[in-house]
């Protein structure tokens, strides 16, 4: 009998927008991520999936407060049960909660990677406990970023990360710019660490990759998730899945036959009322324009009326 | 090897640049309506036309102008700048001379311009959007735009004029001995002229420092830092200031020819016996062997500033120091 995992992020209905000028001096807000609603356990990853451009990377600024100050967000998110609010967020970061940026840009240019894999709550001793585990020649802590590979800045990141012994690590884009051996290691490292009790959240364009290593995948369109399954319903293909979209998703991947769904993701400032996706889906009709609730659906959740 | 390299081709540059300020300069004042002999002899000289006319052969003055010009780099070339005719001495030890008091000047105003600049740079960026950042920004701007000599008879005006806290000019008490002078007397005098200085050079590089540092407080490595639970203080400490420092030390290097100019227009206006002066009173007088070998020293100052300044980034950014070994 396995136990029940602790769930150790929960989002719920979270909103997302952006004060901005449009049109001279009129003030708007442009909302990016609409009521998205997902939650990760201890042990698992989850990988949320939708095409480049489409505001994923602003659910992990959203949910470790660190969004620029004119962004302004709505809903709620629970980090083991409370919420993650600042004061929260200044407990947790870098120490139980972990960010891993999509690459070496997002280190000091002018600092030695040593120094900064540790931190401000690492040790030396540590660091250099971890080059080892993740294979870094020892002459790495003495480099600078510019100096690092693609390969050997993936596994600094990664080492930065796990410094503080997470329970949550939230990967934005881990892996553009890897060869696919490279990807793979990485993706095993995160896999090591969900086996070893933490939560996952890899936030991905690559859903060859999630089928490789996530435990749950999350569909991303338009701001929101629109499904969420276990990666068994994706390999089994479009009938397994719940969503339009996912079973196009499905559809366009090179493996089954490449046929990319006509039209485009909707604008952030011109959304449809109602479903987000109904002007790109065959099934649409008056009902989809009202308000589509997340529900539980065949042990994954979906949201539209019309799935079985 | 690199570094010998570079360093030759640096040594190429200043000879080619000193060779081309020479030749402008030299073209420059000979096509200006000045007449070194009249210079030299006064307008309401007695002296007859037959003498007029051996000194002018004795000075080479018909001789066509490449002929001139070879003369006075020959000698140059030699450590011989001539002599001027407004001091009625040797043009070297007039520059060595003036650009002592010049120096003391130029190296108080950049080193407080700098200091101050960068600290309230920083701190305005910091606290961007504060009154104290607007006061600054409005300060600065106002500063940048208003001419220097304007600037700097305000100064006088207020500071020396009206309030009497300092002398109204010279390096030195007027009447007093050479030998009695002391060195408070001298920074009595520096003050003044000084402070005009730094706050010329100062909105610079505060407006600098300003805008870089917040350019590098939304930058990506910074985003990084606040995920890995750094604080603000440890974020400026850490990474904004180490980003900053560099370029602003270069800006700062690189910033010498403005220096020298608000220099030369600080020191008129204060009557402070440097470069500036000197330049003023050879032009004045048309005293050409003292305007060309002013013209090289200020090629020559400006030159360096530039040549520390890029050799300061092959020694302190790490990514041109040990970019050229790896990669």
């Amino acid at each position: 009998m396995k136990k029940k995992n602790e769930k150790i992020l929960e989002i719920e209905e979270l909103t997302v927008s952006f004060g901005m000028y449009r049109k001279g001096f009129q003030k708007s807000d442009l909302e990016v991520i609409h009521s998205l609603s997902l939650d990760v356990e201890e042990g698992e990853i989850l990988a949320v999936v939708g095409s480049s451009g489409s505001g994923k990377s602003i659910l992990a600024g959203a949910a470790l407060h660190l969004l620029p100050g004119n962004a302004r967000t709505g809903g709620q998110i629970r980090y083991r049960g409370k919420p993650l609010d600042d004061r929260a967020c200044k407990r947790c970061l870098g120490r139980e909660i972990a960010f891993i940026p999509q690459s070496v840009d997002y280190l000091d240019p002018l600092m030695r990677v040593g120094k900064q894999v540790s931190g401000v709550y690492g040790t030396k001793e540590r660091q250099r406990e971890l080059f080892r585990q993740y294979q870094l020649p020892e002459e790495t802590e003495r480099k600078y970023p510019f100096q690092l590979s693609g390969g050997m800045a993936r596994r600094v990141l990664i080492s930065g990360a796990v410094m503080g012994d997470p329970k949550l690590i939230i990967a934005d884009e881990p892996t553009p710019g890897l060869n696919v051996e490279m990807a793979m290691e990485t993706l095993n490292h995160f896999r090591k660490l969900a086996d070893g009790g933490a939560a996952v959240l890899l936030i991905t364009h690559d859903i060859d990759l999630a089928f490789h290593v996530a435990d749950r995948i999350a569909v991303f369109y338009a701001g929101t998730v629109v499904e969420t399954a276990p990666t068994e319903d994706f390999r089994k293909g479009r009938e397994a899945l719940r969503h339009p979209y996912s079973k196009a998703f499905i559809d366009a991947l090179p493996q089954n036959g490449f046929r990319p769904l006509p039209g485009t993701q909707p604008y952030a400032g011109e959304l449809p009322k109602g479903c987000l996706f109904a002007d790109r889906c065959a099934q649409r009709g008056q009902e989809c324009e009202g308000q589509i609730p997340m529900r539980e659906l065949r042990g994954g959740k979906v949201r539209c009326i019309h799935a079985t | 090897m690199t570094r010998t390299k570079y360093l030759l081709g640096e040594a190429v540059r200043m000879a080619l640049l000193l060779a081309a300020v020479s030749v402008a300069a030299f073209v420059l004042i000979t096509k200006a309506p000045i007449d070194p002999l009249v210079s030299y002899i006064g307008t309401n000289s007695t002296l007859s036309q037959e003498a007029k006319d051996e000194i002018s052969e004795y000075w080479g003055l018909d001789d066509p102008l490449p002929q001139r010009f070879v003369t006075w780099a020959g000698h140059a070339l030699q450590g011989d700048l001539g002599e001027s005719i407004t001091y009625k001495k040797p043009v070297l030890s007039i520059i060595r001379e003036r650009f002592s008091y010049s120096f003391g000047l130029m190296l108080t105003a950049w080193t407080l311009s700098g200091i101050l600049g960068f600290l309230v740079g920083t701190a305005c960026g910091i606290f961007q959007g504060s009154p104290f950042d607007r006061a600054v920004k409005v300060f600065c701007l106002g500063v940048k735009s208003a001419p220097t000599f304007w600037l700097g008879l305000l100064i006088l005006t207020v500071f020396a004029v009206q309030l009497g806290w300092f002398p109204i000019g010279m390096a030195a008490p007027v009447g007093k001995l050479a030998s009695e002078v002391t060195l408070g007397d001298r920074l009595y005098h520096l003050a003044l002229p000084a402070f005009t200085l730094t706050i010329v050079s100062m909105s610079e590089v505060v407006l600098y420092t300003r805008q870089k540092l917040s350019e590098i407080m939304s930058s990506d490595f910074i985003l990084y830092a606040r995920a890995r639970g750094e604080s603000r203080g440890q974020i400026i400490v850490r990474h904004a200031l180490r980003n900053i420092a560099l370029p602003a030390v270069t800006v700062q290097f690189a910033s010498f020819s403005e220096l020298f100019g608000g220099m030369a227009l600080a020191e008129n206006v204060f009557s402070y016996p440097g470069i500036g002066t000197a330049t003023t009173a050879a032009a004045m007088n048309g005293d050409v062997p003292l305007l060309l070998g002013l013209a090289l020293c200020s090629a020559v100052f400006v030159f360096a500033g530039n040549l520390i300044a890029n050799l300061l980034y092959g020694v302190f950014d790490p990514r041109i120091r040990e970019g050229s070994g790896h990669a």
